[in-house]
């Protein structure tokens, strides 16, 4: 289903997502020729984060996991320097001292990205409580991975969240549906004896609430009233949306196993691949969130628009990437501390230990 | 006025509450179970608002503080027992440390981390640690090791208004410990030493309890005629090398105290700077007075074995000074 | 390796010897098993490839993401008499574990007046290599050797990740093996008998010399060999010692090199500061205050987290000619007070 919002904003919402997709793929490529580090793709997820990180507003705070990138551009961080980051280029959100796994962007509510499993659920909890502290009608928001509930983070960030009320809203991406795991030496998935997530958030009496994260209507109308239930004082949140692992997910570094995205399949039924005929013809949130829009009546055409201006942006992301210069191998001892007389007194020197008086 | 260290903290924390409405603490072992613990109460009847008992959740509650700092707090959090660090170590040392620096410096972690570090008596293996020489290798942290009362409240001060994370470590058996406490409040700035003693003949670099340590041995080293300098670093990170420089440039030998274990300890580091940077001034062996490379027990004199004491600093010193007297 | 054969020496992959290592201790000792996340699969560099199929599962055995608890699990099934294998997937995540490791498994012997036995093997693999950024890179050796009731171990080639190993799963406590996985790909000889079994606590003198002395271990080993090339070029004769043991030190090793070449190097590409280095330092510093002829060089990683960027990393890292720089220095450098000559 559409997300009750204008037809515009439909149309905004799609258009961030062809514009996530078109990236990851982009990515892929660029990394089979490019050292990037190991990388995760938010490939299928799209109708999850977009419509959820939509309802956010100037100063909530989003962390999220190493499958980040989804998310800032959904919140606005400009692609091209997603990408630089990602290759390590001085031009990229962090300078090159994050790459994938550590992108950055505070003037879109995204302080840090931590890529160690169930770290950034205190985290967020902790902006929570300094929102709550200073008044501030703010909320914070912590995406992360089934897998992240195996950690004894998620119990201590849970109960304090619920001890304080804090506003925070947990958004678990479970996207380990019909995934095979490390079994089929596939990407793992989570292990857990509980048969359901929220099983394991009840017992703190957070209220929770399970979406179909292919659904944006659903992810709007959860999110909205979590995002209400935090700014008017009644706690936590724990949504979890569930989707079905993209098949190009599933080995360890990612794959365009079912090719680069056709939108014209999601009306031309006939002319899908019958070797990805399921996920193409059904699990795709992208393609779905298309159907659901051309059978609301938007023009075949306007669609294609959308993805030709999304791959057109992310083609000069890409250039952009490529173009943009290494940063100077002296940023590599820079940022360690904000004050900079404290990172010329810490003593440790750089390689090769130049003579005593740097200290 | 004279004060003993607990009430210099009380004062610090108390100053910092005051000047500065972002200032929260969260915890409430400050003064662990010592008969100093009153003090907490006052604070926290002073600020009602801006003391919280968190969970018994080292991992929730140091994250807790990190997004806090994130977001506009100046949190100071308590995890007591240095030992218990161990159990937040992934958010101290894994996102506090690195956020700065992974952001592109974007991202500011301005959070206070106190602990309560060291052989406390009887503490065993467990609650004896002293964490600092594990928390100096790792990119990002600032530690403080106070030994006066002044000395705690001004670098409470510091710690407090530096935008990057501290790491505030104490020693119970400092608390009891009595000296001046100026009327004024003052900030002692991170990274400058204090020579808490002048002396010609050697020099004792030491932090936290054994400054007092190095004090009581100067003094007994002072009537057989040696005359020692003791130098206090006061922070480990920044590390204040030019102070211990120029004092070793003075005596040409050193001793350094320090209660972490010997291997890769504080005490290894600052040997091995001075060892490279003074390598001509030097007319003797740097000499480490240090725990043992065993856990602590619980015993008093098993325990008691295994600690710098007095007794070795005096032992280290005389090594050094008596053995090697003539030079060229 | 043909089935059957009887040669000693085979040429592995680092990645293949630790393997084999781990099917010699499984198949010897019915009370060896090994954890982690993926491991029946392999893990996520191939290290427990086939093991669960020719050991079963029961003793190759899948764990959710929590390391703090698998850690306090092998501890827990140490004491009780197994010899678990622990392999946590980056050393930066033994940080979630850190609580287990320092306040248990290091110390259950010690706090127990010797009733326990916890003979644990803990699997981590690092070092800044491949663009992976700050959370998994990391060199944290000098944590863990700092830590009194573990060791610590880091091969530099096939033959010691294979013997290392193995003496580290028959040990009777913890040892806390390193490996890094930039070597894991290096191909050596591999003695895989009980011969090829390296005991925990001894160096070895990789290439001897007579001018200055190379201390170091794990991929810096190489580099240093690769120093000490350049260095003989200038006709300075490096030795290098691969330390291999980072806990306990073979200070007399170390000590009887320097002796005799009066100067030294250390290399490592963990953070100078509060590192290794500084420990052999200060050793050094202390035992050979009359011998050293200058100060004992130190050579590693700037005081920063690890960068992202393939650019920054490189810079990070320290390489061949940043240890030859630092012997030429110390070979170049005026004895103290002019003393010696």
């Amino acid at each position: 289903m559409l997300p009750p919002i204008a037809r515009s904003e439909q149309l905004s919402q799609l258009a961030t997502m062809l514009r996530i997709r078109r990236f990851e793929e982009a990515l892929i490529e660029l990394a089979a020729t490019h050292d990037v580090g190991h990388f995760h793709v938010y490939v299928g997820q799209e109708a999850t984060g977009v419509p959820a990180l939509a309802l956010l507003g100037d100063g909530d705070v989003t962390y999220t996991t190493h499958r980040n990138h989804g998310h800032l551009i959904a919140r606005g961080v400009d692609p091209a320097r997603m990408l630089a980051e990602i290759l390590g280029r001085s031009s990229g959100t962090n300078g090159g001292k994050g790459g994938t796994l550590h992108l950055a962007s505070t003037a879109h509510g995204f302080p840090t990205t931590s890529s160690s499993v169930g770290g950034p659920l205190p985290i967020a909890v902790g902006s929570a409580f300094a929102f709550r502290e200073l008044g501030l009608d703010r909320v914070s928001v912590c995406l992360f991975g089934d897998g992240a509930l195996e950690e004894g983070a998620w119990h201590e960030a849970a109960n304090i969240a619920a001890l304080r009320q804090l506003p925070v809203i947990f958004l678990c991406e479970n996207n380990s549906l019909e995934a095979l795991g490390q079994k089929a030496n596939e990407y793992p998935s989570s292990t857990l004896a509980s048969a359901r997530l929220v099983d394991l958030v009840t017992p703190f009496g957070i209220p929770t609430s399970v979406v179909d994260g292919t659904d944006a209507a659903a992810v709007h109308e959860a999110m909205t009233a979590a995002i209400e239930r935090a700014r008017g004082g009644g706690g936590p949140t724990f949504l979890e949306a569930q989707t079905v692992r993209w098949p190009g997910s599933r080995p360890l570094w990612p794959q365009l196993v079912t090719g680069r995205t056709e939108v014209p399949f999601a009306w031309d039924e006939a002319g899908i691949p019958e070797a990805h005929r399921t996920w193409i013809g059904g699990q795709d949130a992208l393609l779905r969130y298309v159907r659901e829009l051309v059978a609301a009546g938007v023009a075949h055409e306007d669609v294609v628009a959308l993805d030709e201006a999304a791959s057109a942006e992310m083609d000069a992301a890409v250039a952009f990437a490529l173009e943009s210069p290494f940063p100077a191998t002296s940023a590599a001892y820079a940022d360690v501390f904000g004050d900079p007389r404290v990172n010329a007194a810490v003593g440790p020197r750089p390689v090769g230990r130049p003579a005593a008086a740097e200290a | 006025m004279e004060a003993t260290y607990a009430e210099g903290m009380a004062r610090g924390l108390r100053e910092s509450l005051a000047d500065d409405p972002r200032v929260f603490l969260m915890g409430q072992y400050f003064f662990g179970l010592t008969r100093h613990r009153s003090l907490t109460v006052e604070l926290r009847e002073a600020f009602p608002d801006r003391v919280w008992d968190p969970p018994i959740a080292e991992v929730g509650y140091v994250g807790t503080g990190i997004g806090a700092a994130i977001s506009g707090l100046r949190p100071i959090v308590d995890v007591a027992t240095a030992s218990f660090i161990f159990q937040a170590f992934s958010q101290v040392v894994n996102e506090a440390a690195n956020i700065r620096y992974m952001t592109g410096g974007q991202t500011a972690v301005p959070l206070v981390i106190h602990i309560n570090h060291g052989v406390r008596g009887g503490g065993a293996a467990q609650h004896s640690h002293s964490p600092q020489a594990m928390l100096m290798n790792t990119p990002g942290l600032q530690i403080v090791t106070p030994s006066t009362p002044r000395d705690v409240r001004g670098l409470i001060r510091a710690a407090v208004e530096s935008d990057d994370p501290v790491i505030w470590a104490d020693h119970v058996r400092l608390f009891d410990v009595t000296g001046e406490l100026p009327d004024e409040p003052e900030t002692i700035p991170l990274g400058v030493a204090d020579v808490k003693r002048r002396g010609r003949d050697v020099t004792i670099v030491a932090t936290s309890l054994m400054v007092q340590r190095a004090l009581a041995a100067a003094e007994s080293l002072a009537a057989d005629g040696i005359d020692a300098e003791v130098v206090d670093p006061r922070t480990i990170v920044p590390l204040d090398r030019v102070a211990i420089l120029e004092s070793v440039g003075r005596t040409h030998r050193l001793v350094v105290v320090d209660e972490c274990h010997r291997s890769c300890g504080v005490g290894a580091e600052i040997a091995a700077i001075v060892a490279e940077e003074a390598f001509d001034e030097l007319r003797a062996p740097i000499r480490r007075v240090v725990t043992e490379d065993v856990p602590i027990p619980f015993s008093r004199p098993l325990e008691e074995a295994v600690e710098p004491n007095e007794a070795k600093i005096v032992a280290a010193v005389r090594s050094i000074v008596e053995a090697r007297r003539p030079v060229g | 390796m043909t089935a059957g054969a009887e040669v000693a020496t085979t040429e592995l992959r680092t990645i293949d010897a630790i393997r084999e290592a781990l099917r010699a201790e499984l198949a010897a000792d019915d009370a060896v098993v090994i954890l982690g996340e993926d491991v029946t699969v392999g893990g996520p560099f191939g290290a427990t490839k086939g093991l669960a199929e020719a050991f079963g599962e029961d003793r190759v055995r899948n764990t959710p993401i929590s390391e703090g608890t698998v850690v306090g699990l092998a501890v827990g099934a140490a004491a009780m008499g197994l010899r678990p294998i622990v392999e946590i997937m980056f050393i930066d995540f033994a940080t979630l574990a850190m609580d287990q490791l320092i306040n248990h498994a290091a110390k259950l012997r010690y706090m127990s007046g010797g009733q326990l036995s916890i003979p644990l093997t803990i699997r981590v693999q690092g070092g800044a290599s491949g663009a992976f950024g700050a959370h998994h890179s990391q060199s944290l050796e000098a944590w863990f050797a700092h830590v009194p009731g573990l060791k610590v171990v880091a091969a530099s080639t096939p033959a010691d990740a294979y013997g290392l190993l193995r003496a580290a799963i028959a040990d009777p406590d913890p040892v806390i093996v390193i490996e890094h996985r930039a070597l894991y790909w290096g191909r050596g000889p591999v003695d895989t008998t009980e011969a090829g079994i390296v005991p925990i606590g001894r160096a070895v003198v990789r290439r001897p010399g007579r001018d200055v002395t190379l201390l170091s271990y794990s991929r810096m080993a190489q580099t240093a060999l690769e120093a000490a090339e350049r260095l003989a070029t200038d006709g300075i004769e490096a030795e290098v010692i691969d330390l291999r043991s980072l806990q306990p030190l073979d200070v007399p090793t170390i000590l009887d090199s320097v002796r005799r070449t009066r100067r030294a190097v250390v290399a490592h590409e963990a953070v100078v500061f509060g590192g290794l280095g500084a420990e052999i330092a200060a050793t050094i510093g202390n035992e050979l205050f009359d011998e050293l002829a200058a100060p004992v060089e130190r050579v590693g990683a700037p005081f920063a987290p690890v960068p992202a960027a393939p650019a920054l990393e490189a810079r990070y890292v320290p390489d061949a000619a940043a240890i030859a720089d630092a012997a030429r220095r110390a070979v170049g450098r005026a004895s103290r007070n002019g003393r010696t000559a």
